[in-house]
Order: C-alpha cells, then structure tokens, then sequence
C-alpha cells in the first residue's frame, strides 16, 4: 500500500507548480544551499570538530593569524576562532530559530483572534502593535534584555517580541481577507465552531505567506540577537555567540590589529542572515509570482 | 485634507499613551528595587531611601504614572543618577549629532540607492540588475557594526585617509562657535572651512556604515516600484507618441513610483534618528543612540527611559509626517 501511496505523493509535489517555481529560482536554490550547510555545520559542530570552545586554549597562539594549525587564527584568549566561529553558529542559530517561533506563536495567534473576531479583540491588538512598531526594533530587544538580564533566553525572548507585531499585522491581513470567502461562510453555515474554522480553515489556507515572513524573520532575528551580543547584551562567556565575539575583540582592542578577530564572526553572520534571506525570498517567488519583482 | 490630519492626529493619542506606559513599566519591571539597582549593592539604606522619595517610588503605581504622564508633557524627563544633568538636557546636547548622521546617511542612501533602484528597473534581469539586486541583499544581511569595523580597519588603520572616530579632530578643536550643534552647518556658516572639512571627513565612515540598510532597501523598493509603473499603460502611451525613453523613466515614470519609496524614507529615516546605537558605539558618534547604551551599562535608568521615550516619540513624528506627506503626493488619500 505504501509503495503505491509514495511515490505519487513525490510525483504530486514535484508537479506542483510552486514547488517547480522555486527549482527554476536560482537564488532560492543558493539560499536552501547555504542554509542546509549552516544547518548541518551547526548541527554537527560537535562531531566534526574535537575542540571545546570553553575550556580550550592555547595562550602560546594568542591572536595569531590563520594558519594550519589554527585556520581562522586565534583570539585574545589564545581561543580558536574557527571553533568559536563554528560553535557560535550553533548559538547564533537556535537563537535565530526559537525567537522566530516565539514571535510566530504569539503573533499568529493575535492576528487571527484580531482577524477573525474583530471588535474589541481587534482594537486592542491594533493599538498593542502600534505601540510596539513605535520603538526602533534594537531599542524594544534592549529594553526587554535590560528587565531580563543578558542571556541566551533573554535574547531570544527579546527577538521573539520584536517579531510579534510583524506576525500579527500579516496574520490579520490574510484572516481578513480569508473569512469573507466562500469556503469559510459554507462552513460557518453548517455551524463549525470559530477554533474549528480558524484552525482548520483559515489558518491552513494563511499558511504560506506565513512561512515566507518566517523565513525572512529567521534572517532578521539573526542579525538582531548579534547586534545584542554585539552590545555585551547577549550570550554570557563561556558560551560561545557570533556577536560576542566581535564584541571582544572591539572590547578588547584587538579588533584592528588581529583583524581575523572579526572577519569570521562576522562573515558567518552575513552568510547566515544571507542564506535566510535568499531563501525566503525564492519561497515568496514561488508562491506569489505576482507580487515578486 | 485637513481632516485627513486631524484624524492622523487623533489615531496619535492612543499610541502616544501606549509609549508612555510601557516605557513607564520598563523601570518597573526590572526585578527588584530601582533604587537599589541604580546605586549598587554597598548602597546605605538612607541613600536608597533619598532616591525612592527623589524617584517618587513610594507613591502608588497608578499614582506615578501620572506623575510620569504629567512630567512628560512638561517636558521634564528627570536627571540622570550618573551626571546629575537634566535628561532633556542631555538629549538636547546629543541630538544635532545623531541628527547631523542621519541626514548624511540619509542623502548617501538616497543618492545612490534611487538611481541604483532605477537602472536595475530599466535593466531588468541584465548583468546590472543582478549585481546591484545582490548588492542590495548582501547589504541588508550585513551586520553594520560589523561592516563599520571592517571599513576603520581599511581606511582609517591601513590606508589611513579617514579619522575612525569622534565628530571632530583634536588638532583642529573648535576653531568655531557650536551655536546650533550641527557642527557641519556651523562651521560653513562661520566660514571655518578648514573645520568644515575636518568635520566631513569624521563624517564620511559612520555616515556610509549607517546608510548601508536604507540604501539597500531603498535600492529594492524603487526597483519593485519602478516596474510595476513600467508595466502601466499610460507609460506605453509615452513610448508610443515618441517620447524620448529617458524622460519616459524619469519624468513619468518615476514621479508616480515615489510613492512608496517615500514612505520607506520615512521610515528608514526615523529608524536612524533613533540613534544608531551600534554605528554611534563604533565610531565614538556622541549621539542618542551611544548615550542610551552608556546608560544601560552604567545603569542609569532615568537615562535609558528618557533615552527610549525620546526616540519612540521622533520615530512617531516622523512616521506622521510620512502620511501626511503621503495625502500631498496622492490626493485620492483624502477621500478614503
């Protein structure tokens, strides 16, 4: 039964039109690329790499360049960066994840109780996201970390909440759209109850645009949760982050006479919110050809 | 029109009162004493006791908020723990400075991003478009503090033809009167231009760091918009009665696909004004946006509340501004 049933569904989604839109999108495909590299480099940083970011040192190679034995150079601690570099990633990374899937939860949710209830509900929500669409978005996750305190949950808490209003604004907008459709008036009709609407319905039908700004959000809270590190605001040492360490090596003054200090770090931030971007901007190709330019 | 602003205006109270409240309960939701956790742990209780009566922190919450709404509307956003000095005072010290960045980054976006925007649109999937559409993206993914230090290390470390920090050389000092603190405009108006020179040149590596995301958003949003004018009817009529195709782009097209691009400059604009706290950390920029940053490191609350209060307020100014410029460029707003 499952021989039949596979390959039909692979042969469905390979005839499906959005997905032979992304294989066509030479930047989707260099974005899902770099991303699944990240992904695996991170995931397998303690596999592939025997070094222990916290406890290994090598005072002798204290900010020496890159070389065989250290291929991205040392830090001031006499730290391998490429470990650092490599394990920062990882940091960087989950960071990235859960203060997008934060933001995602609750914004979602808001936008479609907002969307789909109206009234007060909607007022409220309204009112919450301009107030927080008020404040730059690195001075809301400054304020947030300041009452929390730096750390790793700290900052993804205060990413998560940066994204909120993004996820509610988009979220309302296509429940808006959504809940005055045919569909969803015939289930309503036949008296579906508002959760089974919503999360059967209209959530299931809001789903890919959704995912494009997710995507996207990944990039976003990247670059976000580094420039807090970057602000002694982030990851506390040991732990290894990308944005901490060019905040020690700006901090430490070395940043300009060991430039490898802050080269890697900070290519590998680029690369990260780089290969986000790329690909949720192939998935937004892909699903809304029209409104790609 | 008028009424279009006035309901602007009055859709502003509910925002403005948000703003104050939360930035109100920022102080209080830092766990524990505020008091205690501005003077520091080997603080007398008398001390702390002084600064609660001083902070008003023994009234009842709603009772303080109040007292903060009213002080905010008279303008007084109490004084920094650390210096002493009125915060109004500090930010009217630190604001030409940010204000000078801003504009500076602003135009640089606006001088390259625009034309860059328009060519990749005329261009559209040639070599040009692809390089600058990548350009863009590349800048938007960039970290900026990041790209500041790589841009100190080249031009001012190695090559050495660019100060990498402050607002003005100490060689040069203030051979002019700072009467309006935009020292840029102070030194031309007094004719100092040596000064004027020294200034610019401290200016130009902060500045360009800075405009890297709006230039690279810019670049994107009149590309999308250039194009989607492009594909418009009344452009083909243009081309059809013989209109020279440079003037097709940059007189009707152009003109009609500002709109949107308006709008992402007042945005990106009051983003900057917000003080650029990381750009401003890197070079040593005396403006808001390092000043807020000192006063999470040193603690000083009242100067991160003043700081954050400030910005959000600029940020909503020139988001109003935004739509009501908007109502200017396209009339049919007023009748929505």
């Amino acid at each position: 039964m499952t021989t039949t049933i596979a390959p039909s569904r692979l042969t469905r989604f390979k005839n499906n039109r959005a997905v032979q839109r992304f294989a066509e999108s030479t930047s989707g495909l260099i974005g899902l690329g770099l991303t699944i590299f990240i992904g695996l480099a991170a995931l397998l940083a303690p596999v592939l790499n025997p070094y222990d970011p916290t406890t290994d040192r090598d005072y002798a190679a204290r900010l020496q360049g890159p070389s065989w034995e250290h291929w991205f150079g040392a830090d001031g601690l006499g730290r391998d960066i490429l470990t650092l570099v490599w394990y920062g990633l990882r940091t960087s990374l989950v960071i990235g994840l859960v203060s997008v899937l934060l933001g995602l939860i609750i914004g979602v949710s808001l936008g479609l109780a907002a969307g789909y209830f109206r009234g007060w509900i909607e007022g409220v929500v309204g009112w919450l996201t301009d107030v927080m669409l008020a404040f730059p978005s690195i001075l809301l996750a400054i304020a947030v970390v300041t009452i929390t305190g730096p750390s790793v949950v700290s900052v993804m808490m205060a990413v998560g909440i940066v994204q909120i209003p993004k996820f509610i604004r988009l979220t309302r907008s296509m429940v808006l759209s959504l809940r005055e459709q045919e569909f969803v008036q015939t289930v309503r009709a036949f008296g579906a109850q508002p959760p089974r609407i919503i999360f059967l319905h209209i959530l299931p039908a809001s789903l890919a645009p959704i995912v494009v700004q997710s995507t996207l959000a990944i990039g976003t809270a990247t670059l976000e949760a580094a420039g807090l590190g970057f602000l002694g605001l982030g990851a506390q040492p040991p732990t290894p982050e990308l944005g901490t360490m060019l905040s020690d090596a700006f901090k430490g003054g070395y940043s300009l006479s060991a430039p490898w200090t802050i080269l890697f770090p900070g290519l590998f931030i680029t690369l990260t919110v780089l290969a986000f971007n790329l690909l949720g901007d192939g998935l937004r190709d892909a699903i809304d050809p029209k409104g790609s330019r | 029109m008028g009424r279009y602003i006035f309901a602007r205006l009055l859709r502003l109270i509910p925002v403005l009162l948000g703003i104050s409240l939360l930035v109100f309960l920022f102080l209080h939701l830092i766990p524990g004493d505020p008091a205690v956790t501005m003077l520091g742990d080997r603080a007398t209780p008398e001390q702390v006791e002084v600064l609660r009566e001083r902070m008003g922190l023994n009234e009842p919450l709603p009772l303080q908020y109040l007292s903060f709404l009213g002080s905010l509307l008279s303008f007084n956003l109490g004084t920094s723990i650390f210096t002493g000095v009125p915060i109004w005072d500090e930010i009217l010290l630190r604001w030409p400075a940010t204000f000078e960045l801003s504009v500076i980054a602003m135009l640089i976006a606006l001088v390259v991003g625009i034309p860059a925007g328009v060519i990749a649109a005329v261009r559209k999937n040639s070599l040009i478009d692809n390089v600058m559409m990548s350009g863009s993206l590349l800048g938007v993914s960039m970290p900026v503090y990041w790209l500041g230090l790589l841009l100190v290390y080249l031009f001012a470390v190695n090559l050495q033809w660019l100060p990498a920090s402050g607002r003005l050389g100490v060689d040069v000092g203030f051979t002019f009167a700072p009467i309006t603190g935009f020292f840029i405009f102070d030194a031309l108006i007094q004719g100092d231009f040596v000064a004027f020179g020294n200034i610019l040149s401290h200016l130009v590596l902060p500045a360009v760091t800075l405009s890297t995301i709006p230039l690279a958003i810019l670049a994107r949003i009149t590309r999308s918009a250039m194009l989607e004018v492009l594909s418009q009817d009344y452009i083909r009529t243009a081309r059809a009665k013989g209109v020279v195709e440079f003037w097709v782009v940059a007189k009707h097209a152009l003109k009609n696909a500002m709109l949107p691009v308006v709008t992402i400059v007042g945005l990106e604009f009051g983003t900057l004004l917000g003080g650029a706290i990381l750009t401003e950390t890197i070079f040593s920029w005396p403006g808001i946006g390092k000043w807020i940053y000192e006063g999470i490191l040193l603690r000083d609350y009242p100067v991160v509340q003043g700081g954050i209060v400030f910005v959000a307020f600029v940020f909503v100014l020139v988001n109003l501004l935004v739509d009501i410029s908007y109502a200017f460029l396209d009339p049919r707003i007023q009748y929505k």
